[in-house]
């Protein structure tokens, strides 16, 4: 037997989830100080570490670094995905600031589970090992299901907490089994060494076995379908801040592993996925677009429209090659600014002194709040697709990688999508611009640091827009190693 | 140096953004951002242009901005004298303007919502000139048509003015229908729109290529330059405050279509029947206005008339080959015409509003500056021998002459003779006759402030002088074309003396007669308010009103397509598409309230079709 050798600890590419795992230690400490403390020090201190994140991120951009034996990889494509997670992560504590405080839930819990759940995600994106996937996973999950269920008076917030985690359990009991059988068949979690191990016999059942379940615990986490259907109830019931995070942070984070898993661990096979992620993504779309149209509360419509995006997004993943998969991570970064945006004027919006979340509480908007209006408009306008924002251009790089690819007629599947969802988002618009107000007007909860938020969205989706190359230059140069 | 080139679009761009979101703010005082900002981009444009003159030539590319497939294209500037030139032109006239706004406007409740506007329009401008590809120069093409616009519209709560602002835009879509399809068909013959590569492959088009591309790219350039048949716009573009009409509907926009043929010449010179297309337009045009511009009695109507003439003069110009002569044309016409159009608009300024050539008179004692100024304008365009205009437009005679065209002289010394009276007559009418206002009118006459009748100062001192410095021909062209040289290919000015010499006397023979006639029909004698404009023969009354083009377009092409449209909207659409797409709807809603009632709601039933999907997926992967 060799002698266990302890791997050299090499703490640098485990940085930015180190930064932001000792914010969220020293959130917890601050609620332990004296009641002087001023309320704003922890989302402050939140910021704060988000921020140093990003930054280190930014700085180590071009370096790969491994540690840990290689079960952590911080390559470019990490560190692309790091970038979408702080940014997504900053937006929800700018987003939440006013929010807590208003509906009175303001507590250091819940800076400390936003920190621990995007750290659990940056986790996901450099997990060079199932075990890592698995941990960053659940360090994610399980700090969302507490924060779905925030707000501990209302019920639905309860129960979009409950049904969160015991279908959230149930996927991960499928990944975990998944893990373990692919272990069984290869005999090594190392995403690397299991491509080695699994080179000409991957039609080893146990390891085709063990490769669906892992989707299968993916597929729940991207809420594609049919692995969706908690999405609609816990967007709705979650607090909107919580639901953000939800939406994009873990949304990407789970793009991010499954990318890895897909094109590292099973390198050199050749799989023939397509059809299944063919009809994955036309019913995952269809399904999304079209129960959106029948939704009458805006959460859960942005919840239907959220899956109808993963089904895009699928798209590219099917297309392959830097430029399909480099188009997914493009969109993800767009897809990000665009949901957080649209969900973070809900939150700033009150209506008879509750959150407005029905799309007839925004009728009207335009002529109380036009800023406000506006900006949502521009959000949604964006989510349809329309030029020369961000959304339109992630969207075509997409389809355009999808016809590369041949799949035509799954690009025609989604280019009709995209005029059905057309409906429902401008339905929103033409509420806010071309009818009256009726019944108790809906009021705009001035917040500066909401408003900071909705503006750093806004100019993402237009820059991204107009100036979509360089980004997407970069989002490709992130994927290409991987692909080799 | 490429940040040199980007600083002279950004400030006007950063203005306008500063005025757009803290315009309320700002209020009374957007002037000091706007003007600042002008001035910058006018500094920025001289250190480019020196930079130019030592014989530089700049492309520089800021991002790479589309690249779908084999399409790429990217944001590029490309600097050579041409857009040298060009930028000095839009951002000096351009700040003059501005300044001049400031004393203008000065009452107007959308005072930061003007400066806004007029920053974005430089922007625009300065970004089209500044354009190194097809795509770039189409985008800040629509971008510039969008702030004329806006502008034009500026006063949106009158009717006239929403409906020039409208007139004008759908006109201009006539024309850009054409560059579009233009521009496309460009880019399927030679497979790039980068300007380097579009002016070096542009020989190899074969004759038919060349002269279906040029010809509809001139069609974008009579839309946005007011050419037959697409000139009806301009005229009624004069319902915007009158520095618009001067910086976008004189100096600037206009002549963006001049600027384009001029850019593409290496496509034009593939096809003469593109440029002979192009020179007739142009001179029939130049004929047609100037006819229209000799019975207006608004003042700014007979200006309008006047700049769609003379944009015919420079479209002649580049038709016979001469394009550095066209471009002088247009620099010195952004000179004098932005003065006359400052001019006329210190004179509405001072009547308090009024446009009525019949109702002004007596003016020159009561306005000592404006009228100077506004007279050195006036000679300007009409052409006294020694100012720009005379330099500029003698030059365009000689070409159209050297170049075998005589016939196209000929109609040109006409116009030419035209412009003289034209201008003559709004010049005595206004300032020199005797005083037809009421007597309560007459007492508030006033001078302008000191911000408008500055920059009437400065560009009559231009007028003055741009003609001296630049336009003397000399064996080997003007310093001007000269200068050019390394744009325009310099076509052997091959005219003996003694011709040269015959051209000249005829040019100054014109304006001699058009000033004379003016003095005696309206100078010689006094004359009452309703003596003038007062139709008296059949074709008096055809040139008042403008040919009755607008008339006959009317008739033939409004009203038809409204009732085509109606049917279409009433019968077509009503019953069959929408009826296909309600009953699409229909299927759609149906299928999402089914399909909604799978979401029961109960966690078991989500699970369960959990385990479906696993199922499914495992058995499809066993399978394979």
């Amino acid at each position: 037997m060799d002698a266990i050798t302890f791997p050299p600890v090499v703490l640098g590419p485990l940085l930015p989830t180190l930064i932001v795992l000792a914010s969220a230690a020293l959130v917890l400490l601050l609620d332990l100080g004296p009641r002087w403390i001023s309320r704003d020090l922890p989302a402050g201190v939140a910021l704060a570490g988000l921020v140093a994140a990003l930054l280190v991120t930014l700085g180590r951009w071009g370096t790969a670094g491994r540690a840990f034996r290689d079960m952590i990889v911080l390559d470019n494509f990490a560190l692309f995905f790091n970038v979408v997670i702080c940014y997504a992560a900053a937006l929800v504590v700018l987003l939440s600031m006013d929010y807590l405080r208003r509906t009175g839930s303001d507590s250091a819990e819940y800076w400390a589970l936003v920190l621990f759940a995007t750290a659990g995600m940056m986790l996901l994106a450099a997990a060079g090992d199932l075990v890592v996937v698995f941990l960053g996973l659940e360090l994610m999950s399980l700090s969302l299901y507490v924060l779905a269920g925030l707000f501990k008076r209302e019920l639905a917030s309860g129960e979009a907490a409950l049904k969160y985690f015991l279908l959230g359990a149930f996927a991960s009991s499928f990944l975990v089994y998944g893990i373990a059988l692919i272990y069984g068949a290869a005999g090594t979690t190392s995403l690397d060494r299991i491509a080695l191990a699994m080179a000409g016999r991957t039609n080893d059942p146990l390891f085709v076995i063990g490769v669906g379940l892992l989707l299968v615990g993916f597929g729940f986490k991207i809420s594609s379908v049919p692995f969706h259907m908690w999405a609609p109830d816990v967007y709705q019931g979650a607090p909107t801040s919580v639901t953000v995070l939800i939406a994009t942070g873990s949304k990407a984070a789970a793009f991010a592993a499954l990318i890895r898993v897909l094109a590292v661990q099973l390198r050199g096979v050749p799989a023939d996925w397509s059809a299944l992620v063919w009809v994955g993504a036309a019913v995952t779309m269809t399904v999304g677009n079209v129960v959106a149209i029948a939704q009458s509360n805006l959460k859960r419509m942005l919840a239907y429209s959220s899956i109808a995006h993963v089904g895009y997004m699928l798209i590219g993943l099917l297309a392959g090659g830097p430029g399909g998969v480099g188009a997914v991570l493009f969109y993800l970064l767009t897809y990000t600014f665009t949901t957080a945006g649209a969900f973070g004027v809900i939150t700033l919006c009150e209506r008879a002194r509750a959150e407005a979340v029905d799309v007839a509480d925004y009728t009207g908007l335009a002529r109380r709040h036009p800023v406000l209006a506006a900006a949502l408009a521009l959000f949604l306008l964006s989510l349809i697709g329309i030029p020369p924002l961000a959304g339109f251009v992630g969207k075509f790089y997409l389809f355009g990688a999808a016809v590369r690819a041949g799949y035509l007629w799954l690009a025609v599947i989604a280019v009709l999508n995209s005029a059905v969802a057309a409906y429902y988002y401008l339905r929103v618009v033409v509420l806010m611009y071309m009818r009256e107000p009726e019944g108790a007007a809906t009021s705009y909860v001035p917040s500066f640091a909401g408003g900071l938020a909705l503006t750093i969205a806004l100019l993402a989706i237009v820059l991204l827009g107009v100036i979509p190359a360089p980004f997407a230059d970069l989002a490709q140069a992130a994927v290409a190693p991987l692909l080799r | 140096m490429s940040t040199t080139v980007w600083l002279i679009p950004a400030l006007p761009l950063a203005g306008a953004a500063l005025n757009v979101f803290f315009g309320n703010a700002i209020g009374r005082r957007a002037h000091w951002i706007a003007v600042p900002a002008l001035a910058g981009s006018f500094l920025a444009s001289c250190a480019l242009f020196s930079r130019v003159a030592s014989g530089e030539t700049v492309t520089a590319t800021l991002f790479s901005w589309i690249a779908a497939g084999d399409f790429e294209t990217s944001v590029t500037a490309y600097v050579d004298p041409l857009t040298a030139v060009m930028l000095l032109v839009v951002t000096g006239v351009g700040a003059l303007i501005h300044l001049y706004s400031a004393g203008y406007m000065h009452d107007d409740a959308g005072y930061a919502r003007y400066f806004a506007y007029l920053n974005l329009f430089v922007f625009s401008m300065t970004m089209l000139v500044l354009a190194g590809n097809f795509l770039l120069l189409y985008v800040f093409w629509e971008a510039v048509g969008l702030c004329s616009y806006l502008l034009i519209g500026f006063w949106y709560t009158r009717p006239a003015a929403a409906q020039a602002g409208k007139k004008a835009f759908i006109v201009n879509r006539v024309g850009d229908s054409g560059f579009g399809l233009g521009i496309m068909w460009l880019w399927s013959a030679l497979g790039t729109l980068d300007y380097d590569g579009v002016f070096k492959a542009a020989t190899e088009l074969p004759p038919a290529t060349a002269t279906g591309i040029a010809l509809l790219l001139f069609m974008g350039a009579c839309g946005k330059s007011a050419q037959l048949p697409l000139h009806t716009w301009l005229p009624d573009a004069m319902e915007g405050p009158t520095p618009v009409s001067a910086l976008i509907h004189a100096a600037t926009m206009v002549t963006a279509g001049v600027y384009m043929v001029a850019r593409s010449h290496a496509i034009f010179e593939q096809s003469p029947v593109a440029l002979e297309v192009v020179a007739w337009v142009g001179v029939a045009t130049a004929l047609f206005a100037a006819t229209i511009g000799l019975v207006q009695t608004d003042i700014k109507r007979v200006l309008a008339y006047s700049t769609v003439s003379q944009l015919g003069y420079m479209f002649a110009a580049v038709g016979v080959g001469a394009y550095a002569a066209g471009i002088f044309h247009l620099v010195t016409h952004a000179f004098f015409k932005a003065l006359l159009f400052l001019g006329a608009g210190s004179v509405i300024h001072g009547l308090g509003g009024e446009q009525d050539l019949r109702k002004m008179g007596g003016l020159s004692s009561r306005m000592v500056t404006t009228t100077i100024t506004t007279t050195i304008g006036a000679l300007g365009l009409a052409g006294l021998p020694g100012l720009a205009g005379f330099f500029s437009k003698d030059e365009i005679l000689a070409a159209a002459f050297v170049s075998g065209h005589r016939a196209m002289w000929a109609l040109l010394l006409l116009g030419a003779f035209f412009t003289s009276f034209y201008t003559a007559r709004m010049l005595f009418l206004a300032f020199y006759s005797g005083p037809r206002m009421s007597k309560e009118a007459a007492h508030h006459v006033h001078e302008s402030p000191g911000v408008m009748t500055l920059p009437l100062a400065v560009l009559a001192l231009l007028t003055v002088v741009a003609g001296v410095a630049f336009g003397i021909p000399s064996a080997h062209g003007t310093r001007f074309a000269r200068f050019l040289a390394p744009v325009f290919p310099v076509h052997d000015g091959g005219h003996s003396g003694a011709v040269a010499l015959m051209l000249l006397v005829m040019t100054v023979a014109a304006f001699v007669a058009g000033i004379a006639l003016a003095w005696a029909k309206y100078m010689a004698s006094p004359i009452r308010a309703d003596e003038i404009g007062r139709p008296t023969t059949p074709l008096h009354r055809w040139l008042l009103n403008a040919y009755y083009v607008d008339a006959l377009y009317d008739g033939l092409i409004v009203r038809p397509l409204l009732t085509l449209s109606e049917f279409l909207a009433r019968v077509f659409d009503l019953r069959l598409i929408d009826g296909l797409v309600n009953a699409l709807g229909r299927a759609v809603v149906a299928g999402a309230t089914g399909l909604r009632r799978l979401q029961t709601g109960f966690t078991v039933n989500y699970a369960l079709t959990m385990l479906g999907g696993a199922v499914a997926i495992v058995v499809f992967l066993l399978s394979r």
